[in-house]
C-alpha cells in the first residue's frame, strides 16, 4: 500500500505497465505542443505582449506626459484632457491614485506607441470591453505597439489594488474611424 | 534519553508516539480555527462582490479580503501541512519525532505570528492584499508576523526531516519509505525553498517598513514573494496528492500502479515546480519572452506532466484495487459501488476531479505567456486557485481529517449523517466559486475590486450583464460553500471534543466486496492489469483540455493586435 514501505525492496526494477508509458508519452507530448506553441504565436501571432522597457522615475515620466497634453489636447471630458496624438505617435498614459490620465483618441487601424508607468503604486491596466491586461510599476516604463481594429469607446479599469479609492480608477481610450 | 510514550493502534498496529499525537492534534485544531476565520471572511468578500447585495463598505472589503487570504491560502493549510508531516513521518513510519520541543516550539512561533498578523490587518492599518506589494506598505508587524510563522514552519520541517533521520536508524521500518512520505518528502523540500524566498522578501521589506531599507523595487519583490507565494501553493499540490494515495491505501487497500512512476511524478515537482513564480510576471514590464515562456512553462511542462501522471495513477490505484476485490463488471462498477456515503472517499474522489478539470486546466490555460494578456488579474485568477486551493487541497485536506479523527483522536465522527453530505455541500459550492469567477473574469471583471459598477468614478462603464449574474452565482456558491464549510466545523469540533471515544480497531474501508488483503494489485502487473474506467476518464479530461487550451487562443486572436 501507499502507507507502508513498497513490498518489494527493489521497486525500481519493476516493469511499467504500458497503460502508463503510453500516458506519460501522451501527456509528455502535449507539454511539447504547449511549450512550442507559445514561440509559434510569437512568430506567427499578432497578440504578443512587448518587452521593450525602461527604467524611469515618476517626475520624468510626467513630464511626459504633461508635454503630450500641452501638445496634443483636443477638448477636455469629464475635467481630464483628451488628447489626439498623430499617427504612430510615442503616447505617455499613466496610472496613479486614483486615475488614468490623459484620455487618448486614437484612429483605427493605426499602430501607436503606447508607454505604460504609474506615479506611486503598482496600477493594472485592463483595457474594457476587450479584456486586454498589462501590470503597471513604478519605476518602469512598458512600451506596447497597439494596433486598435475596431472602433468605439474604450474603458481602462485599473485592476491592482491600490488603495481605498482603486473601484473609482478608471480612464477611456477612443477609437475613431478616420 | 528515551522516555517515548506509545500507544499501539487498534486498527493498523502501527506504534503511535504520544507526542506526535498531540502535535499532530495541535496544529490539526489550530488550522480548522484559522479555516473557520478565514472562511467568514470569504463569504463577506463573496457577498460584497454580489452586486446586489454589496454587503461591505469599501475599507471592511478591502481589509475582510487581505484576512481572508492570509488565514486560509497561509494559516489554514500551513497549519495542516504540518500536522500531515508529521503524520507522514511519525505514525507512517512506526517512528519517534525528532525534537518534540522544537516542534512545540515551532507551534507557538507559527501561532504567535498567525495572530500576529491578523492583528495588524484588523487594527486596519495593513490592507495591503495578502500579496502585498510595495511601495504599498502595512504596518511592521504585518511582516513580523509573517515572518515569525515563516520561521515556525522551517523548524517544523526540519523536525519532519529529522524524524525521517531517525526511522531509518532505528530501523522502525524495513526498505523505502512509503510513497505518502515520499509525497510528504517532497512537499517539505518544497517548502524549505519557499520559506527561504519569503525569508530573502519579507525581511528587507520588514526592514524598509521601519525606514531602515529605503527603497523596495516592486518587481524584484514580485519576483521573489512568488517564489514564496506560488511555491506554497506547490507544497499544496504535493501534499493533497500525497493524501489522495494514503486515502485510496485506507480505504481500498491501493497500490500505487508502479512506486517508480508515482514517485517519478513527484521528483518532477522538486525540480521543476519552483519556476512558477513566472506566472504572476507574464505581463510585467523588464522580463524577456524568453524567460517568462521557459519559467511560465515549468521548463516544458515538466511539472505538469508530474501532475497528470498522479492523475491517472491515483485513480488507476482504486480501480485495480477495486477489481482485485470484485467489482469487475462494466467499466465503472468499480467506481459505482465505491464507497460514496464515506466523506474521506467522497471529498477525496470530487478534489481529485475538480483539481484537474477546474484547476489544473485553467492554471496551465492562464500560465500561457501570451493568453495571460486575457487574464492577468480578472476574476479568472481567483476562479483558478478556488479550483486548486479550496476544491483541491482544502476538499483533501477535510477528506483527511474524517480518517484522523479516529485514528489520531480516538473519537468516532459525530453527526455521521452530515458528514456523508458534507463533502458533496462544500463541492459544490466550491465548483460554483471556481467556474462563476472564471466566467466572470472571462469578462473582464477586475478581481479584488470593491464595486463593478464605478459608480463613484469620473467616467461611466459598465461590464456585460452576464458578469453581473455570474457576480450573484458566485455569490450563492460561496453561500452553498460556507454551509459545507460549517458543518466541517461543528462535525470537526464536536466529535473533538464530545465524540465517542474510539478504542477497537475500527474498519475504515468500504463494508461490501471482499476484505482488503495484503496484496490487491501487484506492482508492474504487466500483463494483468486493466484499468478502463480509468483510463476513460483521463481520455475526458485530455480532450476537455485541448480544446479548451485552443479556445482560448482563439479568444486572444481577437484582441488588439499588439507588439
Amino acid at each position: 500500500m501507499a502507507i507502508s514501505p513498497p513490498s518489494d525492496k527493489i521497486w525500481w526494477n519493476n516493469p511499467v505497465h504500458r497503460v502508463e508509458l503510453i500516458w506519460i508519452a501522451v501527456a509528455f507530448a502535449w507539454g511539447l505542443v504547449m511549450f512550442f506553441m507559445m514561440i509559434y504565436w510569437h512568430a506567427t501571432g499578432s497578440q504578443n505582449l512587448a518587452t521593450e522597457s525602461y527604467r524611469t522615475t515618476p517626475n520624468a515620466y510626467y513630464a511626459k506626459v504633461e508635454r503630450n497634453v500641452a501638445d496634443w489636447q483636443v477638448r477636455e471630458l469629464n475635467g481630464i484632457p483628451v488628447i489626439k496624438p498623430p499617427i504612430g505617435a510615442d503616447i505617455y498614459l499613466l496610472g496613479r491614485m486614483w486615475l488614468w490620465y490623459p484620455v487618448i483618441e486614437l484612429e483605427r487601424g493605426q499602430s501607436y506607441r503606447l508607454h505604460l508607468s504609474s506615479l506611486d503604486l503598482q496600477h493594472g491596466f485592463s483595457l474594457q470591453p476587450i479584456n486586454i491586461n498589462v501590470q503597471v510599476h513604478p519605476g518602469y516604463e512598458h512600451v506596447l505597439t497597439v494596433t486598435p481594429d475596431k472602433s468605439g469607446e474604450y474603458t481602462v479599469v485599473c485592476n491592482e489594488f491600490c488603495g481605498l479609492g482603486h473601484h473609482m480608477m478608471l480612464g477611456k481610450i477612443f477609437v475613431v474611424d478616420r | 534519553m528515551s522516555k517515548t510514550l506509545f500507544r499501539t493502534c487498534p486498527t493498523t498496529g502501527l506504534k503511535i508516539d504520544l507526542s506526535a499525537q498531540a502535535l499532530i492534534k495541535a496544529n490539526a485544531v489550530a488550522a480548522v480555527v484559522f479555516l473557520a476565520i478565514g472562511g467568514l471572511f470569504g463569504l463577506s468578500v463573496a457577498l460584497t462582490r454580489w452586486p446586489a447585495v454589496h454587503l461591505l463598505p469599501a475599507d471592511w472589503f478591502y481589509l475582510a479580503l487581505t484576512a481572508h487570504g492570509l488565514d486560509v491560502l497561509l494559516l489554514w493549510i500551513i497549519f495542516f501541512e504540518i500536522a500531515v508531516l508529521y503524520f507522514a513521518s511519525a505514525i507512517l513510519l512506526n517512528s519517534r519525532i525528532a525534537a518534540p520541543r522544537w516542534a512545540w516550539a515551532a507551534f507557538a512561533l507559527m501561532l504567535t505570528g498567525g495572530l500576529v498578523t491578523n492583528v495588524a490587518v484588523l487594527q486596519g492599518q495593513s490592507t495591503v492584499m495578502f500579496t502585498s506589494y510595495p511601495p504599498m506598505m502595512a504596518a511592521q508587524h504585518f511582516y513580523l508576523g509573517l515572518i515569525l510563522f515563516a520561521v515556525g514552519a522551517l523548524i517544523a520541517c526540519g523536525v519532519f526531516f529529522g524524524t525521517l533521520v531517525i526511522a531509518r536508524d532505528e530501523k522502525t521500518y524495513q526498505g523505502s519509505i512509503p510513497l505518502v512520505t515520499f509525497g510528504a518528502l517532497t512537499a517539505a523540500i518544497i517548502a524549505v525553498f519557499t520559506l527561504a524566498s519569503g525569508a530573502i522578501i519579507l525581511i528587507p521589506t520588514w526592514l524598509w517598513s521601519m525606514g531602515l531599507v529605503s527603497n523596495i523595487d516592486p518587481l524584484m519583490y514580485k519576483l521573489v514573494w512568488w517564489a514564496m507565494g506560488h511555491s506554497s501553493q506547490q507544497i499544496n499540490v504535493s501534499a493533497h496528492v500525497a493524501i489522495w494515495y494514503a486515502i485510496a491505501a485506507m480505504l481500498f487497500g491501493a497500490k500505487p500502479l508502479s512506486e517508480k512512476v508515482s514517485r517519478g511524478a513527484f521528483l518532477l515537482y522538486i525540480l521543476f515546480l519552483q519556476l512558477a513564480s513566472a506566472h504572476h510576471l507574464l505581463v510585467e514590464p523588464g522580463l524577456s519572452s524568453e524567460w517568462k515562456v521557459f519559467n511560465t512553462s515549468y521548463a516544458m511542462y515538466l511539472a505538469v506532466l508530474g501532475s497528470m501522471i498522479h492523475g491517472l495513477s491515483v485513480p488507476g490505484a482504486m480501480e485495480a484495487a477495486q477489481r482485485a476485490r470484485g467489482f469487475n463488471k462494466g467499466i465503472f462498477e468499480w467506481l459505482r459501488k465505491a464507497p460514496w456515503g464515506n466523506p474521506a472517499f467522497s471529498g477525496m474522489f470530487l478534489s481529485l476531479v475538480m483539481f484537474g478539470f477546474l484547476g489544473g486546466i485553467s492554471g496551465v490555460v492562464m500560465g500561457t505567456e501570451q493568453i495571460n494578456i486575457i487574464i492577468h488579474n480578472t476574476l479568472y485568477v481567483p476562479g483558478h486557485f478556488h479550483g486548486t486551493v479550496v476544491a483541491g487541497t482544502t476538499l483533501t485536506f477535510m477528506a483527511m481529517t474524517y480518517l484522523l479523527i479516529p485514528l489520531i483522536f480516538q473519537r468516532q465522527v459525530a453527526f455521521p449523517k452530515l458528514a456523508r453530505w458534507q463533502p458533496y455541500v462544500f463541492g459544490l459550492g466550491v465548483a460554483g466559486i471556481s467556474l462563476f469567477m472564471m466566467g466572470a473574469g472571462t469578462l473582464g471583471v477586475s478581481r479584488r475590486h470593491w464595486d463593478i459598477t464605478f459608480a463613484t468614478a469620473p467616467f461611466d462603464f459598465n461590464y456585460p450583464p452576464t458578469a453581473f449574474l455570474m457576480m450573484a452565482l458566485n455569490g450563492m456558491s460561496a453561500i452553498a460553500a460556507s454551509i459545507g464549510g460549517l458543518m466541517f466545523i461543528v462535525i470537526v469540533v464536536a466529535s473533538v471534543f464530545f465524540g465517542k471515544p474510539v478504542r477497537d480497531k475500527i474498519i475504515l474501508a468500504a463494508p461490501s466486496g471482499q476484505p482488503i488483503s495484503g496484496a490487491v494489485a501487484t506492482y508492474g502487473s504487466a500483463g494483468t492489469l486493466r484499468i478502463p474506467g480509468t483510463l476513460v476518464l483521463v481520455g475526458i479530461f485530455f480532450v476537455a483540455f485541448v480544446l479548451y487550451y485552443f479556445v482560448n487562443w482563439k479568444y486572444l486572436s481577437e484582441i488588439w493586435p499588439m507588439r
